[in-house]
């Protein structure tokens, strides 16, 4: 184990961004994850890699664009607004079948909105975010230690399912600082034959596009993307399972919102409550299967959220509406407390006849 | 001790949560203390934090009317000057981080200068990534003293790992704390250290003089605990 550093979350993704190889950043400054930028830019000159604040963040997700069809790893990060000014960006890379990483350090919206914490732009990302049949791979950090994990499994996840990937963190986790072990291994090397690097000896042009005016074949590209996104569905969600064993209510939350519910189910726990919580590490894929398994012995489910409620879908499409699903939640940059996670789980058990 | 205490140092490196107890520390003595937040880089993390601490102490807070704020505007106030002009005073003056934030502080050098009544301490944590030895340390110094124009006067060490610190870590550190004297020319003045800690690193390393800190209210502090 590598000795530990005192790293805020930011950073953390920044410095393992490095760590699994990435040598090129483009970026543009947003509250509240400019250390990311301000990170890159002080430690990419010194290893020979990139930093380039590009005039705007549709300058930087194009960037992106070139330098990942160049067979490149690279990362660009922003906030809630940036990240929809990256929209279109981030569809022309999914339609091209690029890996990329992309970072939103969550504010709360809708529009300008504010620079507090949120998690709001969970159906954004969960469902793509910009236009067309598509899908990001969606990690979601609690800790800073697992902002430094999930950047180098995001990279690896994209050059493997060549998808882009999300991180999906919030303001809390970008400027909380922890100590943090940055992963000691070599970054794993993927092959790249559709990289544009020069044609050399291939017997024919490597060509990445979106466009396609024929729509039997832009169909065909939907279908076969689509089977890649069954796989993935299939072998890489995850989740946390937090004194589920004999759990009869159910938290799910995650990210920022799942350490507030962490300490609220143990509070209930010490009143004898039986509860435990779900917590989603991607968010897609959903860990569909782990609720689902659960909804065979929960009597309810409550989603624990930095919105007006969004990953609630999610809790109920993945339960099949088989149990009741209530939400507690704070917008707008208001993180609900403990207290307010305690007593929506002694309402959902006393409305489900849970005993005491 | 001179009238105004300067804190800067690299991002992160725990200078707001030091001028705030060293305010503290100089009203317990019974002195008329003013804080000035000239911090207008990080607007999450900030003095204004302890606004209400102060009030409470009798200690005079000047800071940007936006600190805080959810807007995010690098503005500060006139009354700034009052933390160089008001002699009958003693005053911490809490500078944002790395360079970028030392910059702010330009427009108050005059008044420092002719004064001549200040000291500018550089605050410094081993343990952050940027700067894990003396040589990256010494750095960020120069960087700071290029964007202010003013040059450190004294060392603070605040080597520390958050929440997981033990009094071992600190005491480790002071090797690194010698070096960084050596290659800056400037004296360590204090080791800072949650005061949880105090006793057990002032017997490890008895020659350091430890400022023991009380830890700041954090935005966040609720979230963090037992994370």
């Amino acid at each position: 184990m590598a000795e530990k550093v005192l790293m805020k979350g930011n950073e953390a993704i920044a410095e393992a961004a490095i760590k699994a190889g990435c040598r090129h950043y483009f970026g543009y400054p947003i509250t509240p994850q400019t250390e990311i930028a301000a990170y890159m830019a002080k430690r990419m000159p010194k290893i020979g890699g990139c930093f380039l604040q590009a005039e705007s963040e549709i300058a930087a997700i194009n960037m992106i664009y070139g330098c990942s069809a160049a067979g490149k790893r690279c990362m660009t990060s922003s906030s809630s607004p940036g990240i929809s000014l990256k929209g279109e960006g981030i569809s022309y890379l999914a339609g091209s079948d690029l890996p990329a990483v992309i970072v939103n350090v969550q504010r709360g919206g809708p529009g300008l909105g504010g620079i507090q914490p949120s998690q709001s732009d969970y159906f954004q990302a969960t469902r793509g975010g910009g236009h067309g049949d598509y899908h990001l791979i969606v990690l979601a950090p609690a800790t800073v230690q697992e902002m430094a994990d999930m950047t180098g499994l995001a990279f690896d996840l994209s050059d493997k399912y060549r998808i882009p990937a999300m991180i999906l963190a919030d303001g809390t986790i970008g400027q909380m600082m922890e100590p943090v072990a940055m992963p000691e291994t070599e970054p794993t090397q993927y092959e790249k034959p559709y990289a544009l690097t020069g044609k050399g000896n291939r017997d024919h042009h490597n060509v990445i596009t979106s466009l396609s005016l024929a729509p039997e074949e832009l169909e065909q590209w939907n279908v076969s993307r689509y089977e890649r996104y069954a796989v993935v569905e299939a072998n890489e969600a995850r989740c946390e399972e937090f004194m589920m064993e004999d759990a009869e209510i159910c938290v799910v939350a995650f990210g920022i919102a799942s350490r507030v519910s962490r300490n609220a189910v143990r509070a209930a726990r010490e009143k004898g409550i039986k509860v435990g919580m779900i917590r989603p590490i991607t968010l897609w894929p959903f860990p569909k299967e782990a609720l689902n398994k659960a909804a065979d012995k929960c009597k309810a489910f409550i989603s624990v959220e930095l919105s007006m409620g969004q990953m609630i879908e999610d809790v109920k499409l993945s339960t099949e509406c088989r149990r009741p699903v209530s939400l507690c939640s704070r917008a707008g940059g208001m993180i609900p407390s403990p207290e307010e996670v305690l007593a929506a789980i002694e309402a959902a058990n006393e409305q489900n006849g849970g005993n005491r | 001790m001179k009238r105004i205490a300067l804190f800067a140092g690299h991002y992160g490196s725990g200078k707001t949560n030091i001028a705030v107890n060293y305010a503290f520390r100089l009203r317990d003595e019974g002195k008329r203390v003013i804080v000035a937040d000239l911090d207008i880089v990080n607007p999450y993390f900030r003095t204004k934090d302890s606004k209400e601490d102060f009030e409470r102490a009798g200690i005079e807070f000047i800071s940007s009317a936006y600190a805080n704020s959810n807007v995010d505007l690098p503005a500060l106030p006139a009354e700034i000057y009052r933390s160089v002009e008001d002699k009958s005073c003693y005053s911490c003056i809490d500078i944002g981080g790395d360079d970028r934030g030392a910059l702010a502080l330009g427009r108050l050098i005059p008044y420092l200068k002719e004064e001549d009544n200040y000291e500018k301490f550089f605050v410094v944590n081993f343990f952050r990534p940027l700067t894990r030895d003396a040589k990256a340390a010494l750095e960020v110094m120069k960087e700071i003293e290029a964007a202010d124009h003013l040059q450190f006067t004294a060392i603070i060490n605040n080597s520390n790992l958050g929440e997981e610190t033990e009094a071992q870590d600190i005491a480790d550190s002071v090797k690194k704390v010698r070096e960084l004297e050596k290659l800056s020319g400037l004296p360590c003045v204090m080791t800072t250290v949650e005061e949880r800690l105090a006793d057990k690193v002032k017997e490890l390393v008895p020659e350091e003089n430890i400022f023991g800190l009380r830890l700041q209210f954090k935005y966040f502090a609720e979230v963090n605990k037992n994370g």
